[in-house]
């Protein structure tokens, strides 16, 4: 039963494929005339790399979260909830309240000191060169993690939606997303991707928002109702409500998830292409106000992703969503058929429509993640470490366009060989980078009169290295059937998530090196960047 | 968001120099600021953590406790979870209130003697 359920998925789909593909045409052309718009508005390299700071707060807020809210959020935790219950929720909770974070100690002062990058506030008191190469380079490594979740994702996605399930298929899908992001970036700078962004997440928002009133109306509104039918469909029963499905297997799986927990709600903060978002706006105040505006909206969001798990383990069963994908990142998808009507064209309207808001969501973030990188490239390596701060704007700009084109071809290359691994889990490594190798030296930065450019690298390249050699020699990469290598075993690091040893090993090895190092801490910078950080004084 | 500050001229403002920029790091209003600001942002900080570390491992290690029933279907773990969600917007709303009532006024203070050219 459950597997013609699959077929007939499928069939739908396949059946319905004109109006998927038209859907996401529409979205793909819409967004492309924005950015043509916005590259002739980009003239110099604040508006290439900030958009011309002429955002207003909300705006801002609306693109940060069309940025946060990736395939990871969508498709993901929707899916770990109708599989795992609630462990899957756990994911979400992390996620949100990690932007505390962002609001009480990095936005702000980072809008006030820095022009483009997190670079610029890192290295504002330091050497510049060997800084800001070291903020690059782990820059460019958070987003090539967080660039093959989102490939992965779309492979995934495209796999059941256009009922093309050959590799050179998917390989080609990768290949398109790949294209169209070079174009957004290259093409409408900043200010295109903040655009694409805002639209992406008001029609993610619509869709969880549909998909979430039209399960409520299923169980007449009683959240209880909905609970208690997603449990005895699990065939989990009440273990399905509470923790532990996911996490609570072994004494090795709870310490997982501490290690999972501690790298969300730093990691946040630790992010490239949510730091320079806050360029993006005039004042400190409008940093804030995007983040409030963030928190409410992705808020929400997760509060509905709650809604589709758990209506998606009431109305499908385990077997079909399984079946469908391994991880359970199709089960969105699957809810809007089914919720519309497995056999009537409502269903496969209502999949084609949700399938295109996944889409778009896979294609605005990897934006997001391509501008980032190569904003630091052009802006800390090229500019400030080749050219030792002497490039043009013009030079600038042209380095940031070219090295677009490099890194999204890097990630269509690693995107193809990534396919088939699971999106969340992905995610969770980068955080766990950019919480292990950025936030320390922002924090300190800012915060902390002693330190010095001898802490920065140490704790910069010492957090990059744990927490990438950790995963290296994880479960992730080998030994188990899940892994990217399953076929061979090299793993010693029991955990999935570096974060419980790479994070404090990141911040440890700051002030390690800090007190080690026989430089004075620049006492007028650090009055300069203080004094910049908490007023806006000097501000751009 | 029509509330929102109107985006800068184009023009630089006049940047202070580094023995100004130490003056006014010394001075007492300044200190006054910093500690406005730390004193809200840290121990909140702190707290914030502790409350999600708690629910973490209350999560890992107490499942009965977690599993136990409040009214149908709805669990202490349910209910914690979304208690985190509302101490997080709770704590965003807050921060709001203090950064607009005590810090800008002062900030806005020494950043426009400063850009002045005082």
């Amino acid at each position: 039963m459950s597997t013609a359920h699959t077929f007939l998925a499928a069939d739908a789909a396949s059946e319905h494929r004109t109006l998927i593909i038209s859907l996401f045409a529409v979205f793909v052309l819409a967004t492309l005339v924005i950015t043509v718009w916005a590259g002739r508005q980009t003239k110099d390299a604040a508006d290439f790399y900030a958009g011309g700071r002429q955002f207003t707060g909300f705006q801002n807020g609306l693109a940060v979260s069309g940025d946060y809210m990736s395939a990871a959020s969508f498709l993901g935790i929707a899916g770990a909830i109708a599989l795992f219950g609630y462990d899957g929720f756990l994911y979400s909770i992390g996620f949100l309240v990690a932007w505390l974070v962002a609001l009480l100690l990095v936005a702000e002062p980072l809008r006030n000191s820095g022009r483009y990058t997190m670079g610029d506030v890192l290295a504002y008191r330091m050497r510049q060169r060997p800084v800001r190469t070291a903020a690059g380079t782990s820059t460019i490594v958070v987003s090539i993690f967080y660039l093959l979740a989102q490939m992965a994702g779309a492979g995934v996605l495209v796999s059941l939606l256009l009922g093309i399930s050959s590799d050179a298929g998917k390989v080609g899908i990768v290949a398109l997303v790949g294209v169209l992001m070079i174009m957004y970036v290259t093409i409408g700078g900043m200010k295109g991707t903040t655009w694409v962004q805002m639209v992406k997440a008001v029609l993610l928002m619509t869709g969880a928002l549909l998909l979430t009133f039209l399960v409520l109306l299923k169980f007449d509104f009683n959240v209880s109702d909905l609970l208690g039918a997603a449990s005895d469909q699990s065939g989990k029963g009440a273990a399905f409500l509470e923790p532990g499905l996911k996490y609570g297997a072994t004494g090795t799986s709870k310490l997982d998830f501490i290690s999972l927990g501690i790298a969300l709600i730093l990691g946040t903060a630790g992010l490239p292409h949510i730091l320079i978002r806050f360029y993006t706006v005039p004042t400190a105040k409008a940093a804030r106000k995007s983040v409030i505006w963030a928190i409410g909206l992705i808020g929400s969001f997760y509060l509905m992703t709650l809604a589709l798990g758990f209506g998606a383990a009431a109305l499908i069963t385990q077997e079909e969503i399984t079946t469908s994908n391994k991880a359970g990142n199709t089960a969105a998808p699957l809810l809007a058929l089914h919720l519309g009507g497995v056999d009537s064209s409502w269903g496969a309207i209502l999949l084609a429509t949700i399938s295109a808001v996944a889409f778009a969501t896979i294609l605005a973030v990897v934006a997001g993640l391509t501008l980032a990188s190569s904003s630091s490239f052009a802006h800390d390596i090229y500019a400030n470490v080749i050219k030792k701060g002497q490039a043009s704007e013009k030079q600038e700009v042209s380095a940031a366009r070219w090295a677009t084109v490099g890194i999204g071809i890097v990630s269509i290359a690693l995107g193809a060989l990534a396919r088939d691994l699971n999106v969340a889990g992905l995610v969770a490594l980068a955080f766990a980078v950019a919480a292990s190798a950025n936030l320390p030296t922002i924090l300190y930065s800012l915060f902390w009169k002693r330190f010095t450019t001898q802490g920065a690298l140490w704790s910069i390249y010492g957090g990059l290295t744990t927490a990438v050699g950790l995963v290296l020699f994880s479960p992730v990469v080998s030994g188990k059937p899940t892994s990217m290598f399953p076929d061979v075993d090299f793993h010693w690091f029991p955990l999935e998530n570096p974060g419980i040893i790479s994070i404090p090993v990141g911040f440890l090895l700051g002030i390690i090196g800090t007190y080690l190092s026989k430089e004075e801490p620049d006492k007028g910078k650090y009055a300069e960047l203080e004094v910049r950080s908490l007023t806006g004084t000097g501000a751009h | 968001m029509a509330t929102d500050a109107p985006p800068p001229s184009k023009e630089q403002h006049r940047l202070p120099t580094t023995e100004e920029f130490t003056e006014v790091q010394e001075s007492a209003e300044f200190g006054e600021l910093r500690r406005s600001y730390r004193s809200f942002a840290f121990p909140l900080t702190v707290g914030f953590i502790v409350w999600y570390l708690l629910y973490v491992l209350l999560s890992n290690y107490a499942g009965d406790f977690m599993g136990t029933k409040l009214f149908g279907n709805i669990n202490v773990a349910l209910a914690f979870g979304l208690a985190q969600f509302l101490t997080t917007f709770l704590i965003a709303w807050w921060y709001a209130r203090h950064a607009s009532a005590k810090l800008d006024p002062k900030a806005d203070a020494i950043k426009s003697r400063m850009e002045g050219g005082a």
